[in-house]
């Protein structure tokens, strides 16, 4: 135990004497967590806007000042004729307008259904997309609040309700997928680095001559990474907590085992990684490609895995981190207990079995 | 008067799929003795010394080293036996001291004698002005010297010595073996691979590898007699071109 502490203590050595190690370690997490939560975001803020209004009666200034009132859009233009629409969105400024026909407010209170038209620039589509989504809910929900008013009915009313997120947040996605993208790779990658790293200054020899068992050595290894694993979870928990507002609604305590069980994992791929890389160089190479790549794409992290093509939906699985997602949305979000996630903890469970097996072969044969 | 035997091998070879790197070699060590072990690069010498310190297992033959089979009680043999490999293997980002501590640790020294052995070791090798720095910042000479130094800490029976003098200077190099041959007078048994000839002087007796097997066992000097030649050197240009 205490040649294990020693050893254990001179990796810690390592790591705290090594500046890029310090910040893949604590400078990466934070400030991939800042970017994803305020640079990087799916939803829209302070859209510009302009208004064709045909019509310019009560009807059409109380639904455009309901647009303005909301924080989505900002009113830049009101037009005059149709000519003008293309010209704006030529300019740039302007990523959506607004066409309500003539007399607007007598359809509505005759219901006879008048017409608005979206007009969107799509140069950039997911704007498009969701700022016309938006106005389209504020419109919708005007022409509601108009009929509930004059105690009339029209025909089918759509509630939708976005369960879990109402507000349609994307800080909610964000930080398990950051969550799942340092763990792997402080996990996986600074492991298998600094394996391939004893084996290239030649200690690893050394080493394996002495008295201690191979196992030890890897155990010794792996062990500070699963501490500072940890330490980096908190840390994005806390930071998508008390910075963005996200709830855990599950329990704390399954969150931290989910955690670990996802840490042993990404180790156990760090290891596997270094028996067959020799050098540093290739460790990061193996990592970067075979592990950050697929996880930052297949892992559901991004990209939704159901809107992908089958093959690639097939491959997902085998992406550890699809399932630590999965499981670390529904105990966060969902406030899932571990009823609801066995069957995601015990394919994460029994793939880490499977790297540790496949890693200890591998072992055993480089040693003879 | 006859010594024991401290290392035995008989008839060990390794094999990697078709290629055979060692041919059934055998040999013995005295206690005591500086051996060296000679051959070109590629010849099979640190392949078959891996099969000596227990971390490559032979395909056929043994090896008894310090009185134990390697291939039985590997571990038995690792306390008494001491390793250094051709890059020197202490770690750049360790201090002199650091790194003692953590040498001496592995092989389970008391901290009481660990602390000991760095005072007296930093001492000997007048390092005292540079104990706290890092190893990466000192000279390969006395890089190498302190990794031979940190692999006798546990006074191992036999030190296994692999290339030790690649790419330092002859200065440095002479004082080197001064170290080796002062541990071999305290009964320490050196074996010492190396592609230097000339310090095939040196040694009480060498064997030189050629293609996997052992061509030639002897005192330096008996060898120089048996082919007629006045350097080692040129006893093994000789033996090099017999076999072709």
């Amino acid at each position: 135990m205490k040649r294990f502490l020693g050893f254990v203590k001179k990796e810690f050595y390592h790591i705290f004497r090594d500046k890029r190690s310090i910040f893949i370690l604590f400078g990466m997490p934070i400030i991939q967590i800042m970017l994803f939560g305020f640079a990087i975001t799916n939803e829209i803020n302070n859209v510009n806007i302009a208004i064709l209004d045909k019509s310019n009666d009560a009807e059409t200034k109380q639904l455009i000042a309901k647009i303005d009132a909301s924080h989505y859009f900002n009113i830049e233009q009101k037009l005059q004729s149709d000519n003008e629409i293309e010209t704006v969105f030529k300019k740039g400024k302007i990523k959506l307008v607004l066409v309500f026909e003539k007399d607007f407010g007598q359809k509505l209170t005759n219901q006879s259904q008048p017409k608005i038209q979206i007009v969107s620039d799509a140069t950039d589509p997911n704007v498009a997309n969701t700022a016309t989504n938006y106005v389209n809910a504020i419109i919708q929900n005007y022409i509601q609040e108009e009929n509930q008013g004059n105690g009339q009915q029209s025909g089918l009313v759509i509630d939708s309700r976005f369960l879990y997120n109402p507000d349609m947040r994307s800080v909610y996605t964000f930080v398990p997928g950051v969550m799942t993208v340092i763990l792997m790779l402080v996990s996986a990658m600074m492991t298998s680095i600094s394996i391939a790293r004893e084996k290239e200054i030649g200690t690893m020899e050394v080493l394996l001559v002495s008295p201690l068992h191979p196992f030890q050595v890897i155990l010794g290894k792996v062990f500070p990474y699963v501490f500072l694993s940890l330490i980096n979870a908190t840390v994005i928990v806390s930071l998508g907590v008390f910075v963005f507002g996200m709830p855990i609604r599950g329990s704390l305590f399954l969150l931290a085992a989910e955690s670990v069980l996802f840490i042993i994992t990404a180790l156990s791929l760090g290891i596997l990684i270094s028996t067959v890389a020799q050098s540093q160089q290739t460790a990061m190479l193996i990592s970067m490609m075979g592990l950050m790549l697929p996880v930052i794409i297949l892992s559901g992290f991004i990209f939704p895995i159901a809107s992908m093509p089958l093959p690639m939906q097939i491959m997902s699985n085998i992406i550890p981190a699809k399932w630590f997602i999965i499981i670390i949305k529904a105990i966060m979000l969902k406030g899932s207990d571990f009823s609801l996630v066995w069957k995601e903890t015990l394919i994460l469970l029994g793939m880490t079995l499977f790297y540790i097996l496949l890693s200890v072969k591998k072992y055993k044969i480089r040693l003879e | 008067m006859e010594q024991e035997n401290i290392i035995q091998v008989n008839e060990l070879t390794k094999k990697f799929g078709d290629f055979v790197a060692v041919k059934g070699i055998s040999f013995e060590v005295k206690k005591g003795e500086i051996f060296g072990f000679l051959g070109a690069n590629g010849a099979g010498k640190t392949t078959a010394m891996k099969m000596l310190i227990g971390i490559s297992k032979p395909t056929s033959g043994m090896a008894i080293v310090a009185g134990l089979n390697v291939a039985q009680s590997a571990n038995e043999v690792k306390k008494n036996i001491g390793y250094m490999s051709q890059k020197f293997s202490l770690y750049d980002d360790l201090t002199i001291k650091e790194n003692i501590r953590f040498f001496g640790g592995i092989y389970g020294l008391k901290p009481k004698t660990i602390q000991e052995k760095t005072i007296d070791l930093i001492q000997r090798l007048e390092l005292e002005k540079v104990a706290d720095e890092r190893v990466g910042q000192l000279p390969l000479g006395w890089k190498q010297k302190l990794a031979f130094s940190v692999a006798l800490l546990h006074e191992p029976k036999i030190v296994f010595l692999d290339e030790p003098t690649g790419g330092v200077d002859p200065v440095t190099r002479r004082q080197f073996w001064e170290m080796i041959d002062e541990e071999a007078h305290n009964g320490t048994t050196i074996f010492v691979t190396t592609h230097y000839m000339d310090e095939a002087e040196y040694c009480n007796r060498v064997s030189i590898m050629v293609d996997g097997k052992i061509e030639a066992l002897d005192t330096p000097k008996k060898l120089k007699e048996q082919f007629k030649v006045s350097s080692m050197n040129d006893v093994f240009l000789k033996l090099a071109r017999n076999i072709e």
